[in-house]
């Protein structure tokens, strides 16, 4: 109880001390990445990150506005200060962690599935579909796998259907609901350990801003309704 | 939009495809299209603008003038669109907020760059960030028609150079020998006489500018294609209440029909300027 009154006390000077500096927190997304972000029938951002960032904000006392800009080109936008945040489902490596900075992680880190057409495939000796940009891709460059990248998440999913790749690399959240729902697709049992869990990624120069940001994650973390929100979206383990 | 569209899953075909293309999503996909016709609205006059001063650098007597001239055309002709598009944005952007930097906050002591990041101070921000979504997409599209002009200009400067070579020289010398000064033959005789040796290569580029607004996505506008990909994708029963499988197939079919049908008109209302501007000249085209 004491860490939590801390922490809530840490969010709201942070929060005070922010606000003539940022009145207004842009967060980036991608908008196409289902149920991490994604754009309902209205067009508006919804989904896992959705509710997050707007429960987030709401701790740390801070006005949010969502924008969605393209995966490829999202960090150069955040650090050219286009937007704040990024809070598109992006997990923290060491590569990334060069170029911006991240928050605490708000889910664990997940293994990897793969999924093809059918359960038998080498993936040693296959080619391997993943989005550009991503931990999936790297890993398998690394491990000298045959890698096909695309722009967005369900072109790697068409690759495999129309056979031009023989499986698909991805979080295991993402997949799961497209297996569930297309008799054809099956994931694999063999999973990859990669990332170090997904965070929100922020300029190295808005120190302020991530611990703001860190305090509200932390509070969420201990009150359970971070864990709360995991599960309802089903996109990773709980804490 | 219509009353019977609270329970999709309960309708038949045709109403449910009133329903579909009449979301919110849809109606955005829709105004995407309004947007990329007033930005080719604006770009292409902006562009000939930039293209009839390059042109007419690129000719003048005064060396630093044709310098620039000649420079702009090649430099920006060589450089590949997408490279263009991503670095040189970006840079314009941190250029103008530098220069608001400069001006509304002389007291600033830290470093504008620190390590990759841009930093100017908050009065500086182009747009404010406090400002409403709306202004940012302004903004947006603004820099995205300077963008257009700047490369498309380059093109047209070389067409117009070449344009203004092609008016036969003794219309110009008579014009002298009537006595006008360089600066009356080149607006009475040239410039009235050169379109008509100018139109092909600029409806070229018409054409190749209706084809290049996917590359407004680059700078964050919405545009047509960018919509057709997103609503064309798959759509699982747990986010929307319009589940589909891939349709981008006929999401894309829809705009080569659009992207062909527009190109089309464009070419009937060139021929039409390019009859009326070939009168009484000794082109092949005149009558």
């Amino acid at each position: 109880m004491k860490l939590l009154t801390t922490t809530t006390a840490l969010a709201l000077v942070a929060g005070m001390a922010f606000a003539d500096g940022h009145s207004v927190v842009r967060l980036g997304t991608e908008g196409a990445y289902a149920p991490w972000n994604f754009l309902d029938d209205n067009g508006e951002v919804a989904g896992f990150e959705r509710e997050l960032g707007d429960e987030l904000c709401a701790r740390a006392e801070l006005t949010c506005e969502w924008v969605t800009n393209d995966w490829d080109s999202i960090i150069p936008n955040l650090v050219s200060g286009n937007y704040d945040a990024i809070i598109a489902g992006m997990s923290i490596t060491d590569e990334r962690d060069e170029v911006i900075d991240f928050t605490t992680n708000y889910t664990p880190p997940d293994p990897s599935n793969y999924m093809a057409l059918s359960a038998d495939v080498d993936i040693m000796g296959a080619v391997v579909a993943a989005q550009v940009n991503t931990i999936q891709a790297a890993f398998l460059a690394e491990k000298g796998i045959t890698v096909l990248e695309f722009a967005t998440p369900e072109d790697t999913v068409a690759a495999v259907k129309n056979g031009e790749a023989d499986a698909v690399l991805a979080d295991g959240s993402y997949l799961g609901p497209i297996a569930e729902a297309d008799a054809d697709l099956v994931i694999l049992e063999q999973t990859e350990s990669i990332g170090g869990g997904v965070g929100m990624g922020i300029r190295e120069s808005d120190g302020d801003l991530r611990e703001t940001f860190n305090a509200a994650i932390q509070s969420m973390k201990d009150d359970g309704s971070l864990n709360a929100l995991i599960t309802k979206w089903e996109v990773a383990s709980t804490f | 939009m219509f009353e019977f569209c609270s329970d999709p899953a309960a309708l038949d075909t045709m109403r449910w495809f009133a329903c579909f293309f009449t979301t919110g999503k849809h109606q955005l996909f829709y105004w995407s299209f309004v947007t990329v016709l007033v930005l080719l609205a604006i770009t292409a006059p902006t562009a000939l603008a930039f293209g009839f001063g390059g042109a007419m650098a690129a000719r003048s007597p005064v060396a630093p003038l044709r310098w620039f001239g000649k420079g702009y055309i090649s430099v920006v002709r060589g450089v590949p669109d997408i490279a263009f598009f991503l670095f040189f944005v970006i840079a314009l952007d941190q250029g103008f907020e530098w220069l608001r930097h400069q001006a509304f906050c002389p007291d600033w002591t830290d470093a504008i760059r620190q390590g990759n990041d841009f930093i100017v101070c908050a009065e500086a921000k182009m747009p404010l960030s406090t400002a409403p979504q709306w202004v940012h997409e302004v903004y947006g599209f603004f820099l995205a028609v300077l963008t257009f002009a700047i490369v498309f200009g380059a093109f047209a400067a070389n067409v117009l150079y070449g344009a203004m070579n092609a008016v036969p020289l003794g219309q110009v010398e008579a014009a002298e020998a009537y006595g006008m000064t360089p600066r009356q033959a080149f607006w009475r005789i040239t410039v009235p006489q050169m379109w008509v040796y100018a139109l092909p290569g600029l409806s070229n580029l018409w054409m190749v500018l209706i084809k290049a607004t996917p590359l407004l996505f680059l700078l964050g506008v919405e545009d047509i294609v960018y919509w057709a990909r997103e609503l064309g994708a798959t759509v699982l029963p747990r986010f929307s209440d319009y589940p589909h499988g891939d349709w981008r197939l006929y999401y894309f079919l829809f705009l080569l029909v659009f992207y062909l049908a527009f190109t089309r008109v464009s070419e009937k209302v060139l021929a039409r300027i390019t009859v009326r501007l070939s009168r009484g000249q000794a082109t092949l085209g005149a009558t």
